[in-house]
């Protein structure tokens, strides 16, 4: 099989190799590709990576409505006579090849001046001169090389994109300050008392001043704020003695320099900010190439071919559809809306809506949809609502997908912070009460000394470490969680609900039951070899369950869209396709997938299809039992009610018929009664259990492409780690704890200096750093162990 | 005057310029993508050889 890979994309060539200039090819696609690089002097693409190609996709027609002006409009970030600058979205980008092939785009069209890729995010930035070419022939040029740009509805509102930068700012200036600020305080810790050092004290202690200014007024402004509006909403959390700390840092070392009593906090005081800053930084992981906030605008297209009454085709966008619209959905389009069939035999593919992959056969007059992707030729159908109307679009309008989730949590550090502050505020009273009776000149200095040590940096710094380094972690094993507050709420999970079609079953491999009068050697050869020709998903999958057979060539074969295959080999005859195709009209079994078979007009039996379970599902609900409450909340039929019970520990909820507002409402019950819900799903139908749950969790078989929107996506192939998943995070929750502990070691040796009145600039210089560095190491060295487990 | 005077301000001039330059690179979008830049410079040696080839079949044509 070594040699039989196909050159430019590496999947199997199977018995239909095609050869050309000594390379194998998948298909004529892949060849045409390679032909195309080939002239164009790009074959480095193979050189850089091997097969790195997609396999080129038809696309006849499909990017018309990218002739529009309006259009064209929405999609460019810059537009004038001669120069036009668009960003395009290609998910296929995965390796250096692409990089190189995409940023060589001017050699297949001149008239791209200049392309640029950002790879995290799977963009390329396209300039070119809309005069000579325009941006329908550029994606018609990306697609015919297998770079396929993706465009939906989501491209159209957003314009230019605002990237908020402010923290790398606030961290520069913090940094800069820090770093100064320390150089110009050491000769003042080392005591060195030379004549020339004690004339220019003042100007170094005024200099640290200056610096110190901005650190305070500008980087360390979002933490007042913070603190304002939490004591506004009664809450103490953790910014609001962290804000003490500050403002009494910055007034005491104020005043010490006015009146000349000392040289001040000014370091410690901007290492503080730079280190909770960093802190923050580091919390922040992003995956630039995935989305958390999809709802169905990124499913969509953006625009549509309607028909007027004249029969004319034109593009229109999908906003301007109104109800009684004439629309032409081609071959392998989404259906925008809501409507009913009127040409042409659909089979609908609802397998974003609902996981389900099998397509559902509608005939004319039925109701189709908004959701469903047409997968068997051309159908024209009649829209009885507009977009936002539609029965899948509707459920955006509950209120839930407006609620910001970490809104009502408190986090394991404000809740500590809330017991800290009132511990510190009732040692800073009695300190200062003490030495008001013993020696009242240091009772102010003790007081401000107390607030200082205690401002509770390594205590702030223990979670963002924690999480972030625990984001890093997990993004590895490719469960990308949205934030760190997720992380802290998927530890605290008592329930799990989980979707069944796409979920828990696979969307890859299925599996197939014959059932009837058994096939002859040379039917099943026929049958096989008539598969093979086929390109409908069914075909597919039987083609791939059934034995391997010698490769014939058929005398006759015929695909009737939508309805079956016919073909034939000598004297056998195969008609393979629905029930009425094959001409069994007996009422046969409603609940699943099945093909039926026939042979020289005589039935033979059918092919049902089954869902297959994940690898390691039964052993997954095994682990989770003892500990959670299970519950599978399927938008299906009954169908496989029996197989589930077998599947699944007794004690599993099995609930089948539910709409996605149901869904929605069941998990709004079960909070109401007090439990925390993990949600698990994956297609859109599952998007309002998604938000509302405390977490949801998206599985996706391509993490690139789609998934609704949610707290965390998970990889399909990592679906059966979910329990260490989740048991690593109570880990980490317990990591923080510990981090908690020893920071309140360093507070009390801090207060130790405080209450007794000694706490020297030097000391608080030494102790506030090292606090934060041994946390910063400890919780990264505790999460690495715990990710080592992992693996 | 003393040559600590001349000393800090060159000291901070130094300083805020490395600061401005920092922040004129971050304003720059420099560090939106880290990872592409890392590998379009590995490409340098391919391009240069593409281009030639293509210049001398222009030249041929």
């Amino acid at each position: 099989m070594q040699n039989n890979t196909c050159f430019h994309c590496g999947d199997g060539c199977g018995n239909h190799t095609i050869r050309y200039q000594e390379k194998s090819f998948c298909c004529n696609g892949c060849k045409t590709v390679f032909e195309i690089f080939n002239e164009n002097d790009l074959t480095c693409y193979y050189d850089l990576q091997s097969s790195p190609g997609a396999i080129p996709k038809e696309i006849e027609g499909k990017y018309d409505f990218l002739s529009q002006q309006n259009i064209i409009e929405k999609l460019t970030e810059f537009r004038s006579d001669s120069i036009e600058i668009t960003t395009l979205y290609i998910p296929h980008i995965h390796c250096s090849s692409c990089i190189w092939i995409l940023e060589n785009l001017n050699k297949l069209n001149p008239k791209i001046s200049d392309s640029q890729v950002n790879f995290g995010k799977k963009t390329v930035r396209v300039t070119y001169n809309p005069e000579a070419t325009d941006l329908k022939s550029i994606v018609l040029l990306l697609s015919s090389i297998g770079y396929e740009p993706y465009i939906s509805l989501d491209d159209f509102k957003s314009g230019k994109k605002h990237i908020n930068r402010t923290l790398i700012y606030k961290l520069g200036v913090a940094g800069f300050g820090f770093g100064n600020i320390m150089f110009l305080s050491f000769p003042e810790y080392f005591e060195v008392n030379e004549f020339w050092l004690e004339q220019y004290k003042p100007l170094f202690r005024w200099l640290m001043f200056v610096l110190t200014v901005p650190v305070v007024f500008y980087s360390a402004q979002d933490y007042f704020i913070s603190a304002y509006k939490g004591l506004k909403a009664k809450l103490l959390n953790i910014d609001v003695p962290i804000a003490l700390g500050v403002s009494v840092l910055f007034i005491r070392s104020t005043i010490e320099i006015m009146l000349d009593l000392g040289s001040g906090f000014f370091d410690s005081l901007a290492g503080l900010v730079f280190f909770l800053l960093v802190g923050k930084f580091f919390q922040q992981k992003t995956y630039d190439f995935l989305s958390f906030e999809r709802d169905y605008k990124s499913y969509f297209p953006i625009a549509i071919t309607k028909i007027d009454k004249n029969g004319n085709e034109n593009s229109i966008q999908v906003y301007d559809i109104k109800k009684g619209d004439r629309l032409l959905i081609r071959n392998e389009e989404l259906i925008p809306v809501d409507g009913i069939l009127i040409n042409g035999k659909a089979k609908i593919d609802y397998s974003f809506v609902t996981g389900e992959s099998q397509t559902v056969s509608k005939h004319s007059g039925d109701k189709l949809f908004a959701g469903g992707k047409q997968t068997a030729g051309v159908i024209e159908l009649e829209a009885i609502k507009s977009v936002e109307q539609s029965y899948l679009t509707q459920l955006w309008s509950n209120d839930v997908f407006n609620k910001n989730k970490e809104d009502g949590f408190t986090t394991i550090t404000n809740n500590i912070s809330k017991h800290f502050t009132i511990a510190i505020l009732t040692i800073a009273a009695i300190a200062t009460t003490f030495w008001l009776f013993t020696d009242a000149s240091k009772a102010l200095n003790v007081f401000t000394a107390v607030l200082i040590i205690a401002c509770p940096c390594a205590i702030a710094l223990s979670a963002p470490f924690t999480f972030g380094n625990l984001l890093r972690i997990f993004g590895k094993l490719k469960f990308y969680i949205k934030n760190a507050c997720v992380i802290e709420q998927l530890a605290q999970i008592n329930t799990i609900i989980f979707d069944k079609t796409g979920t828990i079953t696979s969307n890859k491999n299925c599996n197939a039951e014959y059932d009837g009068e058994s096939l002859s050697d040379s039917e099943s050869l026929v049958l096989k070899n008539s598969l093979r020709g086929s390109n409908h998903p069914l075909s597919r999958t039987l083609y791939s369950i059934l034995d391997e057979h010698n490769i014939i060539s058929l005398d006759r074969f015929d695909e009737h869209i939508g309805k079956g295959i016919e073909a034939g080999h000598e004297d056998v005859n195969l008609r393979i396709g629905s029930a009425s195709f094959v001409g069994n009209l007996e009422n046969t079994s409603v609940l699943n997938t099945t093909v039926h078979i026939s042979s020289n007009n005589v039935y033979k039996g059918k092919f049902t299809f089954y869902n297959s379970y994940r690898k390691g599902v039964s052993k997954l609900f095994n682990q989770l039992k003892e500990q959670f409450d299970l519950v599978i909340l399927s938008g299906d039929n009954e169908g496989e009610r029996e197989n589930l019970k077998k599947l699944l520990p007794s004690k599993t909820k099995l609930i089948f018929n539910q709409k996605p507002e149901d869904k929605l409402e069941f998990i709004k019950y079960h909070q109401s009664e007090g439990a925390k819900v993990l949600m698990i799903g994956d297609g859109l139908n599952d998007a309002g259990a998604l938000a509302q749950s405390d977490v949801g969790i998206a599985i996706s078989e391509d993490v690139n492409v789609f998934s609704p929107a949610c707290d965390a996506i998970l990889d399909a192939t990592k679906f059966k780690e979910l329990y260490p998943y989740i048991k690593a995070s109570k880990s980490a929750i317990k990591i923080i704890k510990w981090s908690f502990l020893l920071s309140f070691i360093y507070n009390i040796i801090g207060l130790y200096f405080a209450v007794t009145g000694h706490l020297a600039p030097v000391v608080a210089a030494i102790l506030m750093p090292l606090s934060s560095i041994s946390i910063v190491v400890f919780t990264t060295v505790c999460t690495n162990i715990l990710g080592r487990r992992l693996k | 005057m003393s040559v600590i005077y001349i000393l800090l301000t060159v000291s901070v001039i130094v300083g805020v310029a490395f600061f401005f330059i920092f922040i004129a690179a971050v304003k720059s979008g420099q560090y939106d993508d880290s990872y592409t830049p890392s590998v379009r410079m590995l490409f340098e040696d391919e391009l240069v050889k593409s281009e030639t080839e293509q210049s001398t079949h222009t030249k041929t044509d």
